[in-house]
């Protein structure tokens, strides 16, 4: 095939749930190509000789190759390819932004559809799964270096497994009883199933990773006994700290609570099986959400499957300004969320005994773009309006927890307590101590964090092979 | 996995627990508390740490039956392995040398105020604790708190041990005579805000353990936000001790009954609710000045 009968095929589009089953439902919205479309999705990618989605790519999948593999019908030989810098396919096929990554720039997308790359990558990892092909085993022998890591979200991970593939001894530490981060407590099911992350956690124990669970480091034991406990390094990704809140009126009204605690109770622990399940989850009839982000869109996705009357996006700047994913955006009002954008609460009305039962909101209108380039928000004089709402999710961030700070001495941070980093290496202030993820600043996406994670890998086993 | 070393019985459903937890044990400082889930199934719940042991690495709480985890608890033995145990979370209590201090427990956060009673004490304090119950036989680590106290008050409603009355009132007479340098309480919500108001026209710095509904313990949720002086907190890692003069008790109290609407499905769920609950049904000494006014 040439190039020009190539770009003749339209791109496949990823098959979903329909909206109004998957509404009632955690099932995966997103269905997966299967081995025809998939092949035939793979013959549309023209093998550039300069590949720029390897370059927007944060972890530098070799795309073309695992792409022709695919179209080859060699899909053992695609998902082999991919391993080789990426060890969470089967996560990064569902929940990466490709849109502004690799699909972004991909030649093919220039003059038409770029290639479906993301969903490319998540058939083969599905296919990986699906026949259970052997996880490689570690080749190289054994460094006899051990290899701490705080933190066992997608950056934790993914440090993890390139770690034990290069022969070091890793124990993950983690706060939680289940391992997998966010990409447990906090993305959901209908759009990372939890038996894919425990699949992949179950890999790095097969490669011979430990796992500490119920250890929250800086309390249950310090950096500083690890480093003294013959830990050559130490890899630090605690994920992103503690919800922010507005600082508003009304905010600890009983049924206003931060996204992390909603999707933490929904997903980790299972609060939607109350009560054989033991956690409960407040969930009233009218729900708002307050934010624009993934998380935001992953909060009212999962109360709408709840059933509640009406779930609402309250959002202050306008859709175009939103950083969730237009995927997310686009699923939520297919299953029915509303969204009052251009709209921002302030405050919260609430009962005698302490419930809230509305919020005030004030409209919105765009200004010059701000400091991250958006249009800036502007209150609209005049234009106070009272929404009635008996739950509040509020999703506008995050803010460092200190905890590591405060237990470490000579760990140094920056700006909003993010911590100070080596450009080149990702080490921190204290030698042997490096850090990614959310706890380094940067864009807070999942495949971010792993490419931080990569790198530190990288950085760490040329750290404790000199010394 | 935890193993419970050993498990005793203090009072009718109040159990003393022995865990195995080294790392525990190692960092724990007073004040500080641990969150468990009993099962595959359980809640995380937060328990304060009433003993710690570095050298046999446990720890010892003390569990008064009120929701499912804490019924679960009283239904298990010796040798018996707790799931999940997280610590020690929280900020440590401040201990120095601040002349006298008074502690107060209720019910069963009289095994709160041991662990901080003995750290003051050994801190050179004059500890001074006044622990009440609803009756004799609801009373629990008498011996203990003697073991580490100058002087111990035990009051209890129905004057069946001690003296009859409230906690607060010894308290008052302490605060009148001049000698008070701080005041700790622990016990329910009630209480402990009656002590607040009880020292405030003294201006004695008064601090108060609180345990809010709380998910991961470690700051991820907020679901344990008090507003203390005006600002939140998160009684998980900004507290979970808070100066009582400046707590919303108000406030608080409404969020422990977050779960109500829960609470009315399945009458077994929430802790926090059950504990609300039994304090206004069955005041301990000094427990509730609410009901009792009422």
């Amino acid at each position: 095939m040439n190039v020009s009968e190539r770009l003749k095929i339209q791109r496949h589009e990823v098959p979903a749930l329909d909206a109004h089953h998957r509404a009632q439902c955690f099932e995966e919205v997103a269905v997966g190509f299967d081995e025809k479309t998939a092949r035939a999705e793979a013959d549309r990618c023209i093998q550039c000789k300069r590949p720029l989605c390897m370059e927007g790519c944060p972890v530098s999948i070799d795309i073309p190759g695992f792409i022709r593999k695919i179209s080859e019908g060699d899909f053992p030989g695609a998902i082999e390819r991919i391993r080789t810098t990426n060890s969470l396919p089967s996560i990064c096929g569902r929940v990466c932004p490709q849109e502004n990554q690799c699909e972004r720039v991909c030649v093919v997308g220039k003059k038409g559809e770029p290639v479906a790359i993301g969903a490319l990558e998540r058939f083969v990892a599905d296919f990986e799964r699906r026949y259970s092909l052997p996880v490689e085993g570690v080749k190289v022998k054994p460094s006899g270096r051990k290899v701490a890591v705080v933190g066992s979200g997608p950056a934790g991970l993914t440090a993890a497994g390139h770690l034990a593939q290069l022969g070091h001894a890793v124990t993950v530490f983690e706060a939680f009883h289940e391992a997998g981060g966010v990409l447990i407590y906090g993305i959901p099911e209908f759009r990372l199933p939890k038996a894919i992350v425990q699949e992949e956690v179950t890999k790095l124990r097969t490669m011979g990773v430990e796992f500490a669970l119920n250890t929250l480091v800086g309390r249950t034991i310090t950096i500083d006994e690890l480093l003294a406990d013959n830990y050559s390094a130490v890899f630090l990704a605690p994920g992103a700290g503690t919800p922010m809140f507005m600082n508003i009126p009304g905010e600890n009204l009983n049924g206003v609570c931060s996204a992390n605690e909603f999707l933490t109770r929904v997903n980790l622990m299972k609060a939607f099986d109350f009560p054989r399940q033991q956690t409960p989850v407040y969930l009233g009839q009218r729900i708002a959400v307050v934010g624009g982000g993934n998380t935001a869109m992953d909060a009212a996705r999962t109360a709408r499957r709840m059933g509640p009357d009406k779930v609402y996006i309250v959002y202050r700047r306008s859709e175009n300004e939103m950083p969730a994913r237009r995927e997310e955006v686009h699923h939520a009002q297919e299953e029915g969320v509303e969204f009052l954008t251009l709209t921002a609460p302030t405050q919260y009305i609430g009962t005698e005994d302490g419930w809230v039962t509305a919020m005030e909101c004030q409209r919105m209108e765009l200004s010059e773009p701000d400091a991250s380039g958006r249009r800036r928000p502007v209150p609209v004089v005049g234009s106070e309006f009272t929404l009635e709402v008996d739950t509040v999710i509020v999703a506008i961030g995050a803010k460092t927890n200190d905890l590591l700070l405060h237990t470490t001495p000579g760990l140094e941070a920056e700006r909003k307590g993010y911590l100070t980093l080596d450009k080149a290496t990702g080490m921190t202030s204290r030698p042997g101590v490096f850090a990614g993820g959310d706890i380094a600043g940067g864009e807070a996406t999942v495949i971010a964090a792993m490419g931080d994670g990569r790198r530190a890998a990288i950085s760490i086993d040329e750290y404790v092979k000199e010394k | 996995m935890a193993k419970i070393l050993v498990k005793e019985t203090l009072a009718p459903n109040t159990h003393y627990f022995r865990i195995d937890a080294p790392l525990v044990a190692r960092h724990a400082k007073a004040g500080q508390f641990v969150i468990l889930r009993v099962d595959e199934l359980g809640e995380r719940v937060p328990f304060t740490i009433a003993d710690i042991d570095p050298v046999e690495g446990s720890i010892t709480l003390v569990i008064q039956e009120v929701g499912e985890t804490t019924r679960q608890m009283g239904a298990m033995k010796s040798g018996d392995d707790i799931r999940d145990l997280l610590g020690p979370l929280g900020m440590p209590s401040e201990i120095e040398n601040f002349g006298t201090v008074v502690l107060l427990g209720g019910g069963f956060g009289i095994a709160a105020i041991h662990v901080l009673a003995k750290a003051l004490h050994e801190a050179g304090n004059r500890v001074v604790s006044i622990i009440g119950s609803r009756n004799k036989d609801l009373l629990i680590m008498e011996k203990e708190m003697r073991a580490v106290s100058d002087e111990v008050i035990v009051m209890s409603d129905d004057g069946s041990i001690g003296r009859q009355g409230l906690v607060t009132e010894p308290l008052k007479e302490m605060l009148d005579a001049g000698t008070v340098d701080r005041v700790c309480a622990v016990g329910p919500i009630p209480m402990m805000r009656a002590v607040g108001e009880v020292t405030r026209p003294y201006g004695v710095k008064t601090i108060v353990s609180l345990n809010p509904v709380m998910v991961d313990g470690t700051g991820m949720c907020g679901g344990c936000r008090v507003e203390v002086g005006g600002k939140t907190l998160f009684a998980c890692v900004d507290g979970p001790e808070f100066d009582a003069h400046e707590t919303n008790f108000k406030e608080l109290i409404h969020r422990t009954r977050m779960f109500r609407p829960m609470e009315q499905r399945d009458p077994d769920s929430c802790r926090m609710l059950q504990q609300a609950d039994v304090v206004s049904q069955k005041p301990a000494a000094g427990a509730d000045h609410e009901s009792r006014e009422s």
